[in-house]
This record gives structure tokens, sequence and C-alpha cells, in this order.
């Protein structure tokens, strides 16, 4: 019996057995931001620690950072905050992408870009959101900041072995769906907790088709189904991808990239559990709730509590529509909007801005709605600026901002207002979310946010822009 | 490091309905601009606690009746979403020192266990049995045994509860916090690394 990439991995980087039966985990590569480190660093100080492998640890800030001159918070927490991240970074040796670099951005865009996301080893960053580095074929896990404090200490954390759930997609995308059409496929597949305990390996000739930014969207919505993290396995396209990055070594290439493949699953590897879905089935799709599980494809109806299959899902169903003040039973096609995010780490990327500008050009956003495009890196900002994509933007009445997670969880300034409902391209529609206790989010794929951001109203990108 | 065992937790219940909530409930982002965890213990479930203008909700944290409460009972998937530790610490500060629920996000869930504060799984029978019980009378003293993986009241329940087993050793033999045991090992730690060839 062969093994997954999940347990060549896993067993690659075991040091040992701890005495509550979990393994030490030796963990390659090391992401830190400024929100979940702060408090680990004070811990490595009261315990007089220093970090293990200061070269093995990279920093950049994220989460707090206006999308509108970038390096002045208006908010003195925010400045604080950026304030303890470049003096623990200086204090500690660590690598730091600050502002200034030109290579800032999200954590989980910077890693890939930087070519510091590498197949067959681990990461592990105080987000949960670190599975988007699955996609190079790395075992990547979201941690607390305790765990961070293990990490910057000792290069290893406490961790239980996971299984293996394969999740096979064979065939062909219609046109106008997306892989964040996938991932929202399947996470109201299989649920929001369907994950738990699981690794995800996304394969099938949908992956193997798919660019590296499109398996990046895939892996980084992993914990939205509850797992910890997902990954697809490493081929010609992730070392194409990879070739020639800042941190990638070039000096004997060609056996670092055979190192690398032959971290992918083996043919006869055993696997937990294997589901298979026809990417025909998958329509464009979109969130109607409060949880990522709470999807429809654009040409079904809001989900009806009366026709629930059990009184838990009654009252879930009736306690998310309460919020989301949607009417049962009805087109999910239609709902207006207040707002249009496009960015985040899911969605935040060249490919990303390149296919919603395809099809926003020529066209404008609609009366009454805010429309923001924010670059998940200072590098794909420049990226996009050098084709003029940031022009099609403005042309169209989005603001063009700066690099940052921004309205993806609202920590800088770009929040919604009350109840407004904005069509996102983020990962979560959690109640509050984007930074109003009573915002609404309903999530999509960039050129579905496009679409909606014309029309006002959440729409099939499929008709508006007359897709086939 | 000699830690506390943590072998029993005894205390009144309190139940905060609904499936799938996430730690974006339980802390929301924008209480997590801070560089310490102190005081996260007030913001903890604010956005439910109070609406938009302030006033109080009609919460069950807010209910009088389960004030002092130090046992959180939920439902499925508590602890979702986000990785951040600022949600157990949240609810640790608030008073909360273990959380029964029918299941749990595994960050989550790996993170209370860190802080010493235990998550126990119940089925969904027994939750509702265990709401009714403190709904009907919320002075009742709710104790977690996890030696015995059993949950019993003063009311005389007696009801079944799981765990992973590497969290109840870790609890209740007293090394909940395995930074020790991690840089104890720092041999094996640098063995490995060497063997990676990528680390150096």
């Amino acid at each position: 019996m062969g093994k997954s990439l999940f347990q060549k991995v896993w067993d690659s980087h075991s040091v040992g057995t701890l005495a509550d039966g979990r393994t030490q985990l030796f963990i390659g590569t090391h992401l830190i931001h400024e929100v979940t480190s702060p408090q680990a660093f004070g811990m490595l100080r009261d315990l007089g620690l220093k970090v293990k492998y200061p070269s093995r640890t990279f920093a950049t800030v994220d989460h707090i950072v206006p999308t509108i001159n970038q390096d002045a918070p208006q908010d003195p927490l925010a400045a604080e905050m950026m304030q303890a991240l470049q003096k623990n970074c200086d204090d500690f040796g660590v690598t730091y992408f600050d502002l200034r670099s030109g290579k800032q951005g999200i954590v989980h865009v910077v890693g890939p870009e930087q070519g510091i996301t590498q197949p067959g080893t681990t990461i592990a960053c105080g987000d949960s959101h670190t599975a988007t580095h699955g996609a190079f074929g790395a075992i990547a896990f979201g941690i607390g900041t305790t765990q961070v404090r293990d990490v910057l200490a000792t290069q290893t954390m406490a961790l239980e072995p996971l299984k293996v759930r394969r999740i096979e997609v064979t065939g062909d995308l219609r046109p106008g769906v997306y892989a964040k059409d996938v991932i929202l496929h399947i996470i109201r597949l299989l649920g929001a907790k369907g994950g738990i305990g699981y690794a995800y390996e996304y394969a099938g000739d949908l992956f193997d088709r798919m660019s590296m930014e499109e398996r990046m969207t895939v892996c980084n919505m992993s914990i939205e189904g509850g797992a910890r993290c997902g990954y697809v396995n490493p081929d010609a396209k992730t070392i194409a991808y990879l070739s020639g990055r800042p941190y990638v070594d070039m000096s004997d290439f060609d056996a670092t990239a055979l190192r690398w493949l032959s971290f992918a699953s083996d043919a006869d590897a055993h696997y937990d559990d294997i589901v298979r879905i026809n990417a025909s089935d998958i329509e464009p799709t979109v969130t109607w709730g409060i949880s990522p599980d709470h999807g429809v494809a654009i040409s079904e109806n809001i989900p009806d509590p009366a026709h629930a299959s059990s009184e838990i899902d009654k009252q879930s169903i009736e306690e998310a529509l309460a919020y989301m003040k949607l009417p049962a039973g009805t087109p999910i096609k239609g709902v207006k909007i207040d707002v249009a995010f496009l960015g985040s780490c899911t969605n935040g990327r060249l490919s990303d801005f390149r296919e919603a500008a395809k099809y926003l050009k020529g066209h404008h956003v609609a009366a009454g709605v805010q429309a923001i495009a924010v670059p998940g890196s200072q590098i794909v900002a420049i990226q996009c600026e050098k084709e003029g994509l940031d022009q099609v933007f403005r042309d169209a009445g989005f603001e063009w901002r700066a690099a940052g997670c921004s309205m993806c969880l609202a920590m800088n300034p770009d929040k919604l207002v009350g109840d407004q409902l904005c069509a996102s391209s983020s990962n979560r529609n959690f109640k509050g979310r984007q930074g109003s206790s009573t915002g609404r989010t309903v999530l999509m794929s960039p050129v579905m946010v496009v679409a909606a951001a014309v029309k006002g109203y959440v729409a099939d990108a499929r008709e508006v822009f007359g897709m086939d | 490091m000699s830690l506390e065992k943590v072998i029993k937790v005894s205390g009144r219940g309190v139940f905060v309905p609904g499936a799938d909530i996430d730690t974006d409930r339980i802390i929301p982002a924008r209480f997590m601009k801070c560089v310490t965890f102190d005081g996260l213990g007030e913001f903890a479930f604010y956005d439910v606690r109070f609406d938009p203008s302030g006033n109080r909700t009609n919460h069950p944290l807010n209910d009088a009746r389960f004030q002092g409460a130090s046992i959180l009972l939920a439902g499925m998937n508590f602890g979702c979403g986000s990785s951040r530790e600022h949600a157990p610490q949240s609810l640790r500060k608030y008073g909360f020192n273990a959380v029964i629920a029918e299941s749990f996000a595994e960050i989550f869930n790996g993170n209370c266990t860190t802080l010493a504060m235990p998550c126990v799984v119940a089925s969904a029978d027994d939750v509702a049995i265990l709401r009714a019980a403190i709904e009907a009378d919320p002075q009742i003293e709710i104790t977690i045994d996890l030696e015995k993986l059993l949950v019993t009241t003063s009311a005389g329940h007696e009801i079944p509860v799981t765990m992973p087993d590497s969290a109840r050793d870790s609890l209740t033999a007293g090394r909940w916090d395995p930074i020790q045991e991690l840089l104890d090992n720092n041999a094996k730690i640098e063995e490995r690394a060497k063997a990676l060839g990528y680390v150096a």
C-alpha cells in the first residue's frame, strides 16, 4: 500500500511522539502577521526564549493595514500593532516584508509569490486560511497564538495526525464556473463540519488542469469545510510556478524538482474516504446564509425552512434568513446589494483581477453600489497596474485600493455599515464578519462580484456578460 | 514546569443556542486590535449580547438566571472559522472553565486545551437534557469528570462524554501546555532539521 502526500510529509517531519500521544511535528516554514503574533512574542520574552530558526520565519502585515494610505493608519491600535511587529522582527531577527519592501501583502499571497511555499514541506501560520499553501503540495496548518509561540521557540508543534479524504473532481467546468464555485460546491455538499479530522486531497483531472492560483483558491477554503488543511499534489505546473522565485534555490533545481514531485501521493495510496464529483454538475455558486455551507447555485432559490430535512436544519435556516433579511423560497438572483468587494486571500491574485476586468470592461457599477478592488499584495497591485487593469476597475466605478485583507474581516477601515449587503469574493459569510454586527455577506467568484456590482443585485454572470 | 492537573471541572451552566458558532461570533475581529490578551473577557459574544445601539439583547449570557455560569453548553461545530486564540482567551477571561458541545471545530478545541479549558462532546440528546435541566433550575451544579469521561449534575444526571485521548491525557496529567516537552527534544529537532535538507 502506497502513501498519500499527507502521510509522506507527516512522516518526514515527525520529530517524535509526545507523552500525551501527539506527534511533535517539525514546521519547515512559519509565516506570521501582526494580529496573532504579538502575544506569542510576549510569551517568548516572558520565558526568555529565542526564535529557533529565524531564517525559516517570515512576517508581513496584512489584517489591519489601511488600503488608503497604507502606512498611515488613523487607528492608534493599528499603528501600535504594526510597530510591535516591526520591533519583534528586529529583536528576533525575522525577515519582515514590510510596507516599504514592495513585497507586503496578505500572508497567503506573499508566501507563494516569494517561492517560500514549497512542495513536501510543513507550513504553519496563526491564520486559518494557511491551507492555501496546500496548492503546492505542502501540508499547511492554521494555528492559535500559543502554538505560534511553540513554533517560534522550537520550530515544532504538538499535533494529532489527520485522516485523508480524497475529493476527486473530473470533467470540464461549464463556462462561467470558476475555482471558487468548485470549493463553494464542495463545502455545500460535505458541510461546514464535514472535514473535521481530515486533510482534504483535491484530485482528479479538473485540479490537474487548474492553474496554481486556481488551486490556491480551492485549498484556501478547506477550513470553511472543517478541514484543517487541504492540498493538491505537486506537478509540472507547480515546478514551473516556483522556478526562479526569490526563495527558490536554483543551484540544482532539477534535483529539487524531482524531490518535490516525489511527495505526490502514490497511485495505490490509502485514503480514509473518497468523494467523487462531476465538474459539469457545478454551477456558479453563491451563499444565502451565515455559514459557508449555506450555498446555492445561482439558478436556485433560497431554502425554505418549511422544507427542511430536520428540526435542527429548520432552526438553522430560520436563524440565517432572519439575519440575512431574505425571504424563504425565493430566487437568490435579484437580491439587492450595497457593496461589492473584490480581493482577499481567496481571490485577490492577478488571475482574479484579470478575469474580472475582462468582463467588467465597458460596464459601469450600478448607482448606489460601492465597489472596491483590493489586490492581495503589493506585487499583485503592480502587476495589475502594468496591465492597465486598475484603470478598467476605476473606469467602471470601482475604487482601486492598496494591498491587504481589507473587507474580508474588516479589521481596517473597510467595513460594511449597518445591514449593508456585500457581494464578496472573500471566504466567510459569518454574522458581523465584514465589520458591522448586522452586515450581510454573499460569497461568490470574482466574475460574479463584478456582475453583481454592474447590476446592483446578485446576478448570473453568464447572463450579464453573455458567457457561453 | 509543573502545571495544574485538570481532572474535574464544576460549575453552573449556560446554554448558547445554534450550530456552527464561529470564532468571529465569540470575539468579533475589531477586538483583536491588541498586543496582549488582557481584557478580552468583556467582549466575549459582544455583537450578540449587545444590539448596534449598545443595548443588552436577550442573549443567554445576559440572562440574570445564568450569571456566574462557568460551563458553556453549545451545539454542533462550536468554534469554527478563524484560528484566533482570542476566542478561547475571551471565554476563559469571561469566566468559563469548560465547554460541553455536540462537536467542536479542531483548531478551537486545541486552543482551548492549551489554556487548560476542557472541551467535551455530548450527544445532541444529552445536550438537550442538560439544557432543559439548567432551564428548569439554573442553580444546578454540573461536574465534568475527565478521568471517567462523565458529566454529572446535582440533579442526578449522568451523561457520557468524549474528547480526544491526547487532550484528556494532557489535561489530567498536567501537561496541557507542551512547551517544555517540545523544548526538551531540542537535539531531536535539530537532527530532523538536518535530515530535511531544506531548513539549514
